[in-house]
């Protein structure tokens, strides 16, 4: 394989490049990304970025050592717009072509926006750019701001709103946010933040759209238009906002695709080992679909790379990348933290703490068995039981942790 | 010279943290103690709450990994090493010698 072309320079992006340096590739590498600036950490955006502890310095994924070693061109604030029907060809906005023997896709995901154009003060919150609009609408004064989505975008964007001193409401359509994902009882444990935040959360309740106005002299360095005033709901009730923060989840970056011959569902179609219907091109996390599931998670992304890369190499699936599922919020001053593979109507049981005194951690189990747990500050004992949830699962009867394990 | 706790206060296995600024982890493994900065040097995170396997001490939060004897990582995410730290025992009492600057570990 002489050149390798990773299309996305984000975390994804950057371990399989780093991944097929490790493992021995050493020809033309070629890393494309759609955003200008050299692969940052996102996760910081909602939270330190967002209320100003941590400066842009402290985003970088890399340094100028390392992407000196690493020897690859890099094609930055360059969106791909295509990949040949071989899988031999990546086609850029600019006019310009790759040619390539093997490709990586790791071009993410968007955030989901509301339909209809936005007016002046509505964000959302996925790229530094994003967060640094977000950051500059945020100054000068305590202002109302609407988050529109409780889940974790739209959690930690109202916990650092509030923590600077705005008066937030965090607005969710399900009846309770993170339902899906933790069951009733935790979700309902991790609500209670919001109250303890200071923020309002209104449950159960969709947005219908918004209230703007049209500004006479808009600030300096605001286009003209019109602002957003209010979010209105499907009660009839109107929310007052001088900013709002769309936090309504992401759609996988796939449209690039349309005239390749990749299956794309929700996610470019792979098998276990992120390997897609053509040999040579491989997926890696959030836009990718791995044997049925895709999952938006940071260490998904970061776990990913190191099977995809071989199989890239190799010509051929031979290894399978299913980390277990991991992720943590910082919310409200608790850390939240989650592993493993939860279903619908496991059993929780609160094995230390409580979710009264807001520190616990909890099991999920099925059959006598732990198939996931969920942590509120208590960073240890999660730890103890994500290494031996994900110890489990290589094991030959995977799956489930033996319930006595829980000694903690 | 920065006194911790009492020997038998730290079960092998064990770490504390303390406030000092920046904050310090005080680590006991087989037979050893160790501090280090207890920041992990990629994000936000307190090592004193990680996971500690012989010298090794992994981050709660990104699975990064440190050695206690040098404060270099291991593995990825953290790319710089974090402080060390002498640790004396003095009747009994366990004390920190934090390093000189904050940046020597650099």
């Amino acid at each position: 394989m002489r050149t390798v072309t990773v299309v996305g320079a984000s975390l994804a992006g950057l371990y399989a490049a780093r991944e097929l340096r490790a493992q021995g590739f050493d020809g033309r590498l070629v890393i494309v990304g759609e955003e200008p600036h050299a692969p940052y950490d996102r996760p910081p955006l909602s939270k330190d970025f967002l209320t100003g502890r941590a400066a842009e310095d402290r985003l970088a994924l890399s340094d100028p050592e390392e992407t000196r070693e690493l020897g690859a061109e890099w094609l930055l604030g360059v969106r791909a717009r295509g990949l040949d029907a071989r899988g031999r060809t990546v086609e850029l906005a600019d006019g310009g072509t790759v040619r390539c023997d093997g490709v990586v896709i790791a071009t993410g995901a968007s955030a989901r926006r509301l339909p209809g154009p936005a007016p002046a003060g509505v964000h959302t919150l996925r790229t530094l750019d994003d967060a640094r609009a977000l950051r500059a609408d945020l100054h000068g004064g305590r202002q109302r701001v609407v988050v529109i989505g409780g889940g974790f975008i739209g959690a930690e964007t109202a916990s650092s709103c509030a923590s600077l001193g705005h008066d937030v409401t965090v607005v969710e359509a399900a009846p309770l946010p993170l339902l899906p994902q933790l069951g009733p009882e935790l979700a309902r444990a991790c609500a209670q933040l919001h109250e303890r935040g200071g923020v309002r959360l209104l449950t159960g309740v969709g947005v219908t759209g918004l209230r703007e106005a049209s500004r006479v002299g808009p600030e300096p360095g605001e286009g003209p238009g019109p602002r957003v005033t209010g979010v209105a709901l499907a009660d009839g009730r109107v929310l007052p906002a001088d900013v709002v923060v769309v936090g309504i989840g992401a759609v996988p970056n796939t449209g690039w695709l349309a005239g390749s011959t990749l299956a794309v569902r929700d996610g470019v179609l792979c098998d276990g080992g992120c390997v897609t219907s053509l040999p040579q091109v491989v997926a890696v996390g959030d836009v990718a679909r791995a044997d049925g599931v895709r999952a938006e998670h940071w260490t998904s992304a970061t776990a990913q790379p190191r099977a995809a890369v071989r199989n890239l190499l190799a010509g051929r699936t031979l290894e399978h990348a299913r980390p277990l599922p991991y992720f943590w919020s910082d919310q409200y001053g608790c850390r939240i933290q989650y592993a493993g593979r939860r279903r619908a109507g496991d059993t929780v049981r609160i094995v230390s703490g409580s979710p009264q005194d807001g520190r616990f951690l909890a099991h999920y189990e099925r059959d006598g068995t732990v198939t996931a747990a969920l942590a509120l500050d208590m960073p240890r004992p999660f730890t103890r039981i994500r290494r031996e949830l994900a110890r489990a699962e290589t094991r030959p009867t995977p799956g489930a942790v033996v319930g006595a394990v829980g000694a903690i | 010279m920065i006194p911790v706790c009492r020997l038998e206060d730290l079960p092998v296995g064990e770490s504390v943290r303390i406030d000092t600024v920046p904050p310090i982890a005080v680590f006991r493994t087989e037979g050893e103690l160790y501090a280090i900065d207890d920041t992990c040097t990629h994000q936000d995170a307190s090592l004193s709450e990680g996971w500690l396997e012989g010298c090794l001490v992994e981050c709660p939060l990104h699975e990064a990994s440190f050695d206690l004897r040098t404060g270099q990582p291991t593995c990825l995410p953290a790319r710089r090493p974090v402080r060390t730290h002498r640790v004396t025992v003095d009747d009994g009492v366990i004390h920190v010698h934090p390093a000189a600057s904050a940046d020597s570990a650099a």
